[in-house]
């Protein structure tokens, strides 16, 4: 049973491997390049079957290795053998997909199972695993839509869109500039602190934080699809009205969260304040922001999201020729779906990166918090 | 002993009542007390008794709503503001994102100390409380006696002579609590200071206090204020001595006069 707990994967996949090994060819009658692939499924079942028989007992490495080569091999063999054949693919094509990712899934849950020492490994096991995770993602797009012939329209196949990313660099970081250098660096960096100041304002006035506060979750409730056709009549084509946009979504956020960060230090630390007769300022800075930290910096985060969604929602409605939501509205309009998807890909690249620096840098100023305290 | 020494908290028909929802609450009632510089007195009682709220009046953290009550000759809230006092809460209250000397800084930077000053009196507070060497590490490095006592220092490091604490031991095992008690006893020979200790504790009232003042609920309101006959030089062992027990016997009939064993 602990046998076939352990290796149900290469199991599946060896299963798999020989029925499709019996459907040969790859390809459908009538395909421009048939191709055999009874190679590709000997290599499956031989990766398959030597880590089931004879390396039962051995590591987790070990095992992982092999699956690792087994997978990727006949994976690469199998995309290769899609050139001339996209939509020619037969079921025995899919199958071998299929035990091929049984493979890489087998390889992960060895890789999860590895408790290594050293901290350079395990940081480079941290990595690996969702590399392993999403390059899969990307083959069996990659298979999927090849294969089975999917209209380019619907869905192109990840190959085409890094071919169309490595071709448009020019066009792209140009668009970056626009979108990301201007409108978003800017309105987040606006929105931010002024969202910070009005919520220390809040803080000390109370008049402000009764008043305001509600009309704030008003404001924050405002669709940005209609405001950003108004930000556009006010402050014209260019990326200041795609950044007022961007302080518009990013202010409250801020605001809320650090009112509430505010108010987050226990009454004991604040007693212990009025005991040495602190003053406000003496305890805002003190006590007050430091522990309120982990919430403006959850709300840093929440916002490097959101002035990255804001900035390129707006530019449709009206933009200079450049700009990344800008050219999805019209690259789409045109049917350059590759093109679209290009500008979707930099951008969940730089929404990632941004995302990680704010997190990395909360991780350096908010060391002692609980959550951040083990390892 | 023919001079009386100054007094430093006088109360006199000291009540405070709070207005809740379900009615007003009587926390303090008809307290009067008088301590005087260099006491170590002890407020003993069960919960809800007031003797937290009582040392709260002092460090004015709660206002008063009957009688009087001085700190040094002047209100409570005069007191605080020219920092008359050094109060160490039931938790350690350290703050995480200081190291410990850091956390000992606190009331230094506060009070404008300069950087050589405030370096100056961080070693001599830690060396107090015997937390020398460990000024670099963060709180939630320590344990929780050692937090405790680096809220000692913290609450030591701007020379109040007036020390409040509020059950500062009342977290720790009893091992731990029975150093730090001898602890405390050296320090308070050490640095004379007057100390005002809140406890649950008998044994920790008897063997730390000159006085013991026994508190009931329901008003809260003084029941006996017992004067201890015990030598200032105490070693633990003393507590097993009949003169001990004898005072320890006295508290107990204290609070059960004060009904306070009823439920």
């Amino acid at each position: 049973m602990r046998r076939l707990k352990r290796n149900w994967q290469p199991l599946l996949a060896s299963t798999l491997t020989a029925i499709s090994a019996a459907w040969l060819p790859l390809t459908l009658p009538g395909a421009p390049v048939p191709i055999q692939g009874m190679t590709i499924a000997l290599l499956l079942l031989a990766a398959a079957l030597n880590v089931i028989l004879t390396l039962e007992d051995r590591g987790h490495a070990v095992r992982a290795g092999v699956l690792f080569i087994g997978a990727h091999i006949s994976a690469g063999m199998l995309l290769s053998g899609l050139d001339g054949n996209e939509g020619q693919m037969s079921a025995s094509f899919f199958l071998m997909i299929a035990a091929s990712w049984l493979l890489a899934w087998g390889t992960v849950s060895e890789l999860a199972q590895i408790e290594p020492r050293s901290s350079a490994a395990r940081s480079f096991l941290r990595l690996l695993i969702p590399a392993i995770f999403g390059v899969w993602i990307l083959i069996i797009w990659e298979a999927i839509t090849r294969g089975a012939g999917i209209p380019f329209i619907l869905l192109p196949p990840p190959s085409a869109i890094g071919a169309r990313i490595a071709g448009s660099v020019a066009t792209l970081w140009a668009d970056v500039q626009q979108t990301i250098f201007k409108a978003v660096l800017f309105g987040y960096v606006v929105g931010c602190a002024s969202g910070f100041a009005v919520a220390i304002l809040a803080d000390r006035f109370a008049f402000l934080r009764r008043g305001l506060i509600p009309i704030g979750n008003m404001v924050s409730a405002l669709p940005i699809i209609g405001v950003a056709p108004i930000m556009v009549m006010w402050f014209g084509f260019d990326w200041q009205s795609k950044a007022a946009v961007v302080i518009i979504m990013t202010f409250f956020p801020m605001l809320v969260n650090t009112v509430a960060g505010l108010a987050t230090a226990g009454s004991m630390e604040r007693d212990l304040m009025r005991s040495y007769a602190s003053d406000y300022w003496q305890t805002l800075i003190k006590l007050r922001l430091p522990a309120a930290m982990p919430f403006i910096f959850n709300a840093l985060k929440i916002n490097s999201t959101l002035a990255l969604i804001g900035a390129i929602v707006a530019e449709f409605f009206g933009t200079p020729i450049v700009g990344m939501g800008f050219r999805i509205s019209t690259e789409i309009g045109r049917m350059n779906v590759d093109m679209v998807w290009a500008e979707i890909a930099v951008a969940a690249l730089i929404g990632s990166v941004f995302y990680g620096v704010v997190a990395l840098v909360e991780r350096a100023t908010t060391f002692w918090h609980p959550s951040n305290r083990g390892g | 002993m023919s001079v009386t020494p100054p007094s430093v908290v006088s109360a006199r028909k000291l009540g405070l009542t709070f207005q809740t929802g379900d009615g007003p609450v009587h926390a303090l009632s008809n307290v009067d007390l008088e301590v005087r510089k260099g006491d170590f007195v002890s407020f003993i009682g069960p919960s809800g008794c007031g003797k937290t709220t009582f040392l709260r009046v002092i460090a004015d953290l709660e206002k008063n709503t009957d009688g009087e009550i001085t700190v040094n000759g002047m209100t409570p809230e005069e007191a605080r503001k020219s920092r008359s006092y050094g109060y160490v809460f039931q938790a350690p209250a350290l703050y995480p994102w200081r190291t410990i000397e850091k956390n000992v800084a606190l009331p230094l930077e506060i009070m404008g100390h300069s950087a050589a000053e405030r370096a100056k009196r961080i070693e001599r507070t830690l060396d107090l409380v015997n937390l020398s060497g460990f000024g670099k590490k963060y709180p939630w490095q320590l344990s929780g006696g050692m937090q405790q006592r680096a809220s000692i220092a913290r609450a030591l490091a701007f020379d109040a002579d007036l020390l409040l604490m509020d059950e500062p031991f009342g977290a720790l095992d009893e091992i731990v609590r029975d150093h730090l008690n001898a602890q405390l006893l050296k320090l308070w020979a050490r640095t004379e200071k007057t100390i005002c200790f809140v406890t649950h504790s008998i044994p920790e009232a008897v063997y730390l206090s000159t006085r013991i003042v026994v508190m009931s609920p329901r008003p809260g309101r003084v029941t006996d204020v017992i004067e201890s006959t015990l030598p200032k030089e105490r070693p633990l062992e003393i507590r097993e001595t009949p003169e001990f027990l004898e005072i320890a016997h006295r508290v107990r009939e204290g609070l059960r006069a004060g009904h306070s064993y009823e439920e």
